[in-house]
């Protein structure tokens, strides 16, 4: 307790002498919201090419995950138990859990948990604490598959962060895990803590 | 260093800059020209007027700061009704103290720790390690300075002046594997690695790039992912916060988040935003079950008091050290700080408190060129800044700060007496006949024309001028001016 009144002691001092304090600007925060380079037919078309621009995989569809899944020859993963009789119907030949087991996290080869939402203007993915779960499912394996309800692609980032609820942990993902700490090299090289494939598939 | 000896008198920094070895200074020119580029085009492709949203995002924090009593009780209660523990932290010792305090409490043994600068500045890894706590970094680039025992060179990329065969030769030392300088390998190597830690650790801790003192919602940026896992694999989460991080409201988070993003690796958004507002959701089973938020002040409030507030703007996007051409030559280890490239050679002498002198040479590294102020997200004045400081190291005769810049005394002893300024000019002609070799009689001289030629001298011809031309009719100088002066 010293510390903190300390603290704001000094603070308080030390804006004593401000003879003007700037005021909270009025703007509307619109003005942070990115131009697009051509008109989208939809928000799920914007969503989708942007997300394929920061190397995301949109896919429309449960047949198109179950395509998706067998091309990439998968065998085990976790799902949330919501999806399993729809990823079983789409891909029969898949083995999947839905349990996560914290100690072997490297059994898993994806694992499918829902979105909350996403924002069309970044491809951003937004996963909660109360609809993602457990959490490692969602980013220990190296494919992370995201559920999404179309209804729920937003159109920009601040309309998402009116959206943030009481979620004690809202994560909007933006891509694959990356990572410049290697001579500078953004794009190339993926998958540094979390995963290297970032799916989501909208049904 | 030899150069030291050479030029006894020359600026740590040019020393710092001239001993680099080439292929550290290759790879931070390169890879700070690259991230430089790389803005301009992401905030020119994306906005008609990106230049008014850092004006914007510059009067938001600068309202935070010269409002910051409120804004800090506001979050302190925000913090508080989302279920986290708030701890005030006047210095760095008493930072370290809360934190291990907690860890001792919580009977914890090891942390996972996310890229924080406030860390660096508590030097908190060495205080727990030496209270014989395990605390390990998990940015890749801030766990290679950690095995290497090395200081981060910059504040976004920490390892920017290495190059991959030196960090292939680290992870060979440390049993990571054989050599392989394959930057895909060396990730995937630290991934396994790490993620072992993650799992034994009891406690993640991270920094916060925002904090909405509207909802009490911490606000962190990565793009590897690992501030995520170290907080869905520990029960307790420690967020070191410099007081400085608050915005006011949630609706503020957009601009700072869309700036700071492009400003420092050119991307819309990092890849992963998060939003923290509080422990674990009670139906989720990963995550912390605890949150404290230690506030640091650490010499802030100085800095607030003073004629520097404006730098306690920066929400640490790195783009300003990117375009700095000194940093460029000197690498960030020049500025012996905590914060290297522009804002550092602001904020690490006023963060010294009394040991000021020790850096205050660092705002005499800038050419001024204005570079930093027109890539900073928040439009900080940063040379305005740098000559305050300059002024300050004049006024409290640093002669650190003085190195390197001839003495002002012969000037001003000719230049206050009418007949020696005289014989100095017409003395001034012999520098055309004399060789310069013959002139580098005192080392400021010498270090300066080692890199530079005098031009002709072509002074002393004011007086003749002054002389020839039209006498003034009431006082107003005539139009009719037979020639112009040379000086």
């Amino acid at each position: 307790m010293k510390d903190r009144d300390t603290i704001l002691k000094r603070v308080r001092d030390g804006l004593a002498e401000t003879p003007e304090r700037t005021p909270y600007p009025e703007y509307d925060p619109a003005c942070a919201v990115m131009r697009q380079p051509h008109e989208f037919s939809s928000l799920w078309e914007l969503f989708a090419w942007r997300m394929k621009s920061v190397n995301g995989v949109p896919l429309h569809g449960w047949n198109a995950l179950g395509d998706f899944l067998r091309e990439r020859a998968l065998k085990f993963g976790y799902c949330d138990p919501e999806y399993t009789e729809a990823i079983a119907a789409v891909c029969g030949s898949l083995d999947i859990t839905e349990r996560f087991d914290r100690n072997d996290l490297d059994r898993y080869e994806f694992g499918i948990t829902a979105a909350a939402g996403a924002i069309a203007e970044t491809g951003t993915i937004v996963l909660t604490d109360a609809a993602t779960r457990p959490r490692l499912a969602a980013l220990a394996p190296w494919i992370h598959i995201a559920i999404l309800q179309e209804d729920d692609i937003w159109p920009d980032s601040p309309t998402a962060l009116k959206r943030l609820g009481d979620d004690p942990s809202v994560i909007w993902v933006t891509g694959p895990s990356k990572t410049a700490d290697v001579e500078g090299i953004l794009k190339k090289i993926e998958g540094v803590h979390g995963p290297g494939v970032q799916v989501c598939c909208v049904v | 260093m030899k150069s030291t000896k050479a030029y006894p008198t020359r600026q740590p920094v040019d020393r710092y800059a001239s001993d680099l070895s080439p292929s550290v200074q290759e790879s931070v020119y390169n890879a700070s020209k690259l991230k430089t580029e790389a803005r301009v085009d992401a905030l020119q492709r994306d906005f008609a007027d990106p230049d008014a949203n850092r004006r914007l995002a510059g009067a938001i924090k600068q309202h935070t700061l010269d409002h910051l009593d409120t804004y800090l009780e506001q979050a302190e209660s925000s913090l508080r009704e989302n279920g986290a523990a708030v701890h005030w932290a006047s210095d760095a010792e008493s930072a370290n103290q809360i934190i291990l305090g907690i860890m001792q409490r919580n009977d914890c043994r090891r942390m996972v720790k996310s890229k924080s600068m406030v860390s660096e500045e508590t030097e908190l890894v060495p205080f727990l390690e030496k209270n014989g706590m395990e605390a390990v970094e998990t940015d890749l680039g801030e766990y290679i300075v950690q095995i290497d025992h090395d200081h981060p060179s910059h504040i976004v990329t920490p390892i920017i002046h290495k190059n991959r065969q030196e960090i292939a030769r680290s992870f060979e030392r440390e049993g990571l594997g054989a050599y392989d300088d394959d930057p895909t390998v060396i990730t995937r190597r630290a991934r396994d690695y790490l993620r072992s830690k993650y799992l034994e650790a009891d406690v993640g801790l991270t920094g916060a790039n925002f904090v909405s003192a509207e909802s009490g919602r911490i606000v962190l940026v990565t793009n590897e992912g690992n501030a995520r896992f170290s907080m869905a694999a520990p029960r307790i989460h420690i967020a070191l916060v410099g007081i400085e991080k608050l915005v006011p409201k949630d609706r503020d988070l957009s601009l700072f988040l869309s700036l700071l993003a492009r400003s420092a690796t050119a991307q819309c958004l990092t890849v992963y935003t998060q939003f923290i507002g509080g422990p674990r959701h009670r139906t989720q089973r990963d995550g912390p079950e605890k949150m404290h938020v230690v506030f640091l002040d650490n010499r802030r409030t100085e800095v607030l008091s003073g004629d520097c507030r404006k730098i306690l703007r920066c929400i640490r996007c790195g783009a300003c050290m990117n375009v700095c051409p000194v940093y460029r030559q000197a690498s960030g280890h020049a500025y012996r700080g905590v914060y290297p490239g522009p804002v550092g050679a602001v904020l690490s002498p006023l963060l010294k408190g009394k040991e000021f002198p020790e850096l205050a040479d660092l705002p005499k590294a800038s050419s001024l060129c204005g570079a930093c102020n027109e890539v900073c997200p928040v439009d900080i004045p940063i040379p305005e800044l740098l000559l305050r400081l300059r002024n300050r190291a004049k006024h409290e005769h640093v002669s650190l700060a003085a190195r390197g810049t001839p003495s002002m005394g012969i000037w001003a002893r000719a230049a206050s007496s009418p007949g020696a300024w005289k014989t100095a000019l017409s003395a001034g002609r012999l520098l055309n006949v004399v060789p310069h070799g013959f002139l580098n009689l005192s080392s400021p001289a010498r270090a300066w024309q080692s890199s530079r030629k005098l031009p002709p001298f072509r002074g002393g011809a004011f007086r003749k001028w002054m002389r020839e031309r039209n006498p003034p009719k009431n006082g107003v100088p005539s139009p009719d001016r037979k020639s112009e002066p040379d000086s």
